[in-house]
């Protein structure tokens, strides 16, 4: 008797901060990706798969943590997190490693940290408990401030260069300021300038990124350099066909045509082997993991709860559009991994840190509530 | 205040939901994109894509077969294939590669000629083709390679074909070698239309049989559906073609009558060509010096190319086919039977040779090679001392054109038509020929020179071989030819070399009957060969002969040891043995080697007798033999 309830007591401590609907849809997303890197790695060797497993775990243990940070403990951490991205960023850019021609890395020497991570949730955070402590209605006063505090890191970012992070540095603080309230005309206004600004930012932008951005508009220009990752995998996708060729038997992924195969193109091995009705079913299940971020978003409780959980799953939802668009051919590649599917521990940790903090959200409003 | 804020935040909620609601719907649509973009790659496009899937999948790569096997006619191997490790590499994907091969040089045994070789084929080959580096790897060093095959890549150990001629030197003229494809034969290749059959061929026959004969030696090329990785790397086979080797060829040389033959040469240039005057099939076919085929097979390197191509002897001129010399004395058996059959001599005719004879109208006397002239000289024993004053007045009598007429269906001035390719025609003269290439009239003075193997009248040593051997068949116009037989490697089917047609000459019995006694009797004491004739067992019938190398001035008298030896006489002799049923006929030629009676000859007899009693040479008597410093022939 006294045993059982232990045994209760410690399932309670466990799952109490989880968000059940949220936690079993990112298991089976995380058994999907595991048993897509065990095919992309040849499917003769546990090893990537198991570093993968190890990944997930860590995360998991850090999505527990979190969740079980209350939002107002968290609403205290927002500006020491923010200050530390910053300082770390502004350390990258005079003494960060240069690894393939960008500066992105900070080398400890213990430890190699891409500060740029950090901000992915650092400036959603930051700018939520901006906006929380202005209940009172804003003021064009309060729009300006954010978009300093959105667009200094953002801009040290793109400099490093890294258009990909910056890109999603950028939407994560965007998706904030959109929540809020910022007028549609003044986003239209933005959006006719941002319009304008193109051909501006093609004269800012680095030879490799334009190069990019023209494989992408015609990638058999240069089939064997730039446009090789587009054209191997979109060849992967489309010969999947609708069932796909079968676990472990896709000739493009198994032969090594696909680069980067169990990273950034992970869906070209995924959908060759379970074609169409693979991609869907991730399509649905992505779906199912936004829909229950914009329920905890609407359900809670403070102004920073909301906005935070938000600018979160919409964070979610452009990792995973981005992703699949260029892996898919309609976007260009900017080396954005496919959310909790991609190989790579710092992305899943992130991630999972993310749905830490909406689980977090999820099961602490009724402490909060009036 | 409070009430303020409760408004505030019911706007503020109300602005939230709707942003949610308009994000919900954009999100939607990004996926519906996300969706028709999947369902236009998997669904509309699906084949198109699947197709292109395989095509990166699935490579032909070609089976190359295996080129047949050469043996001579007793079926002694003589080019063969084998199997070798090579160390290859290719360039494009090196970036320094002086400094991989320092490095690779303390793995693999890498030698000076190696990185020649290599320099030079680099310059002459695609950067993308993988050529060799080191060839016949042993054990040890694939080992060795394969343990540090990671520092180096760009570098890759194949098991290959290789070609052998195991007897080196021995009948290279004939037999030829292969070597790596070059630009010119690619070309021909693509004319032949032979360009899908060559996939993966990387050598060619370029000389002798291996050259004439590389279509039955090639064989057919297979292919093998294979999966390749993105690398390029066969990952296994799927379907195979089997590849159909080629021919073996059986070849009309006796290569132990070969050695013999070459080994007669000693240190001496020249060249030799024995066959069966019954039919045209070489026995021996010898171009001195030679070179090692194998140095060719798989690309020379500059330093033994150019031992070889600017040696002062010359060993990659094939003399026999292509050196044109004049045919000296030898021919005069054939002037004689001309004589004899136009009826412009009687064997009873004689002169009294007072050791020159007179041009009517030309005051310059044409002096006999012996000092004194040889006395009273009838047809027989004209041949016998050759006694070049005789036919002085019998080349007169015949006339230019007559001569050519009576010579040309022996061979002389034509290719013979051997089965390898570079011969050279010679030079059979007529006034037409000297009007055409000289733009001049023809001298009666040309036709006395010509009357003894001089003058315009240039012949290879295998038209002399061929003409004697039509003298002692009597008349059979044969072919001279190296290919026996070509075998199927496979079925064993045999196919025999068909000559073309041949005509019959002619003669009277009694005229050929006459001319051959002379020749027989030259072997025998007082004839100019008697020394190579003394005791055979068997008849011989022979004729000697002297080329001359530089002209005498009028009056000089000839002395080999005052002239330098590339200036000296070339020795020459043609003959048939046994006389009464011949086996063998031969022509050979000794560049510089003084008198045909004294250095040529006495080669001859020993090539019969090994031939026809079986013995070899003995070369302690041959040490002796010096080059022929005595007068004349």
């Amino acid at each position: 008797m006294n045993f059982t309830r232990i045994i209760e007591r410690a399932f309670d401590v466990v799952t109490r901060r989880l968000d059940g609907p949220l936690m079993v849809v990112i298991v089976v997303i995380a058994a999907i990706s595991l048993t897509t890197i065990y095919s992309a790695s040849g499917g003769e060797s546990f090893d990537r798969m198991l570093g993968q497993a190890r990944n997930f775990a860590v995360a998991f243990i850090a999505m527990w943590i979190v969740a079980n940070i209350p939002p107002q403990t968290l609403m205290r951490l927002v500006i020491p997190i923010y200050v530390a991205g910053l300082v770390l960023l502004i350390g990258v850019a005079l003494f960060g490693e240069i690894r393939n021609g960008a500066r992105r890395w900070l080398n400890f020497g213990f430890i190699t940290i891409q500060p740029s991570e950090i901000m992915k949730l650092g400036m959603p955070l930051i700018l939520a408990w901006l906006f929380h402590r202005r209940e009172e209605g804003l003021s064009w006063k309060d729009y300006a401030i954010a978009g300093i505090v959105l667009m200094i890191p953002t801009g040290l970012v793109m400099r490093q260069p890294d258009l990909g992070t910056s890109i999603l540095v950028f939407s994560a603080g965007f998706f904030v300021i959109f929540l809020v309230g910022l007028s549609w005309r003044i986003l239209i206004a933005a959006g006719i300038g941002f319009i304008a600004f193109l051909p501006v930012a093609w004269r800012l932008m680095h030879d490799y990124q334009r190069e990019r951005v023209l494989t992408l508009l015609d990638p058999m220009k240069d089939p064997l350099g730039a446009g090789y990752h587009i054209i191997q995998s979109t060849i992967a996708i489309g010969s999947g066909g609708i069932v796909g060729k079968g676990w472990l038997s896709g000739s493009q992924s198994q032969l090594d045509f696909i680069p980067e195969r169990s990273t950034d193109f992970i869906l070209a091995v995924y959908g060759e082997e379970f074609g169409f009705v693979g991609v869907l079913l991730l399509l649905v299940l992505y779906l199912i993991v936004i829909g229950r971020g914009f329920m905890i978003a609407m359900n809670a409780s403070t102004t920073f709860s909301r906005l935070v959980a938000g600018a979160i799953t919409m964070s979610f939802f452009t990792y995973a559009f981005v992703n699949i668009g260029m892996v898919s051919g309609i976007l260009p590649v900017v080396g954005v991994p496919l959310p909790l599917m991609s190989y790579g521990g710092t992305a899943i940790l992130s991630m999972c840190v993310g749905f830490g903090i909406l689980m977090s959200i999820s099961t602490h409003k009724q402490l909060v509530s009036s | 205040m409070v009430g303020t804020a409760i408004k505030n935040r019911e706007a503020e909620l109300n602005v939230f939901r709707s942003r949610i609601i308009f994000a919900t719907l954009a999100i939607l649509f990004a996926f519906g994109i996300l969706a028709a973009r999947m369902i236009y790659l998997q669904v509309i496009k699906r084949d198109q894509y699947y197709t292109m899937a395989e095509a990166n999948r699935i490579s032909v790569v070609p089976v190359v077969p295996n080129r047949g096997i050469i043996y001579d006619r007793n079926g002694e191997v003589l080019a063969a294939n084998y199997s070798a490790f090579t160390l290859e590499v290719t360039p494009s994907k090196v970036k320094q590669l002086d400094k991989a091969l320092d490095e690779l040089a303390s793995i693999v045994d890498i030698q000076p000629r190696d990185r020649r070789r290599l320099k030079r084929l680099l310059e002459e080959s695609k950067n993308f083709e993988s050529l060799p580096v080191r060839n016949r790897l042993s054990e040890e060093e694939v080992a060795r390679f394969a343990v540090h095959r990671y520092r180096f890549p760009g570098f890759e150990i194949r098991a290959r074909l290789f070609r052998n001629y195991p007897f080196g030197l021995v009948a290279s003229h004939a037999i030829g070698y292969i070597g790596r494809i070059n630009d010119a034969d690619l070309k021909r290749i693509e004319a032949q239309g032979q360009t899908t059959n060559y996939k993966g061929t990387d050598h060619i026959g370029k000389l002798g049989i291996e050259g004439s004969y590389e279509a039955e030696l090639h064989g057919t090329t297979g292919s093998e559906q294979v999966e390749i990785d993105a690398g390029g790397r066969a990952i296994r086979a799927l379907a195979k073609t089997e590849p159909i080797a080629g021919n073996n060829l059986r070849l009309t040389l006796d290569i132990k009558l070969q050695k013999v033959a070459e080994e007669v040469f000693g240190e001496f240039r020249g060249a030799l060509v024995a066959m069966d005057p019954n039919n045209g099939e070489i026995l021996a076919f010898v171009s001195k010096p030679g070179f090692d085929p194998n140095l060719f097979v798989d690309g020379i390197d500059p330093v033994n190319w150019d031992l070889l191509n600017n040696s002062e002897d010359k060993p990659l001129n094939n003399r026999a086919l292509r050196g044109q010399y004049p045919p000296g004395s030898t021919i005069k058996p054939f002037m004689a039977l001309a004589a004899l059959e136009n009826g412009k001599r009687t064997p009873e005719y004689s002169i009294v040779d007072p050791g020159f004879w007179m041009l009517p109208g030309v005051s310059r006397p044409f002096r006999d090679w012996k000092q004194g002239g040889h006395g009273v000289v009838n047809l027989h024993k004209s041949v016998v001392v050759s006694c070049d004053t005789y036919y002085y007045g019998l080349g007169n009598d015949l006339g230019i054109d007559k001569i050519h007429a009576f010579m040309t269906p022996f061979g002389f001035g034509s290719k013979n038509g051997i089965d390898i390719d570079g011969e050279l025609p010679g030079i059979m003269p007529s006034q037409e020929w000297k009007q055409k290439r000289f733009k001049q009239k023809w001298y009666a003075g040309d036709t006395i020179s010509v009357s003894i193997g001089q003058g315009y009248w240039l012949a290879t040593p295998l038209q002399l071989a061929t003409a004697t051997a039509i003298l002692a068949n009597g008349g059979i116009q044969v072919t001279p030819h190296l290919l026996k037989e070509i075998v199927n490697a496979k079925t064993g089917e045999k196919r025999a070399y068909k000559p073309p047609p041949q005509a019959q000459m002619r003669f009277k019995p009694e005229n050929l009957q006459l001319v051959r006694q002379a020749m027989v009797d030259v072997m025998k004491p007082g004839g100019t060969a008697a020394l190579a004739g003394a005791g055979a067992s068997y008849l011989i019938a022979g004729k000697t002969g002297t080329a001359q190398v530089i002209g005498m001035k009028q009056g000089e008298k000839y002395d080999a040891r005052k002239i330098d030896e590339r200036h000296r006489d070339h020795a020459l002799f043609v003959a048939y043995a046994p006389a009464d049923n011949p086996k063998i006929a031969l022509a050979l030629l000794v560049e510089n080697g003084g008198g045909g009676g004294g250095t040529a000859s006495p080669m001859a007899r020993e090539i019969f007798d090994y031939y026809l009693l079986g013995k070899l040479p003995d070369p302690a008597k041959r040490k002796k033999r010096d080059y022929d410093l005595s007068d004349g022939e």
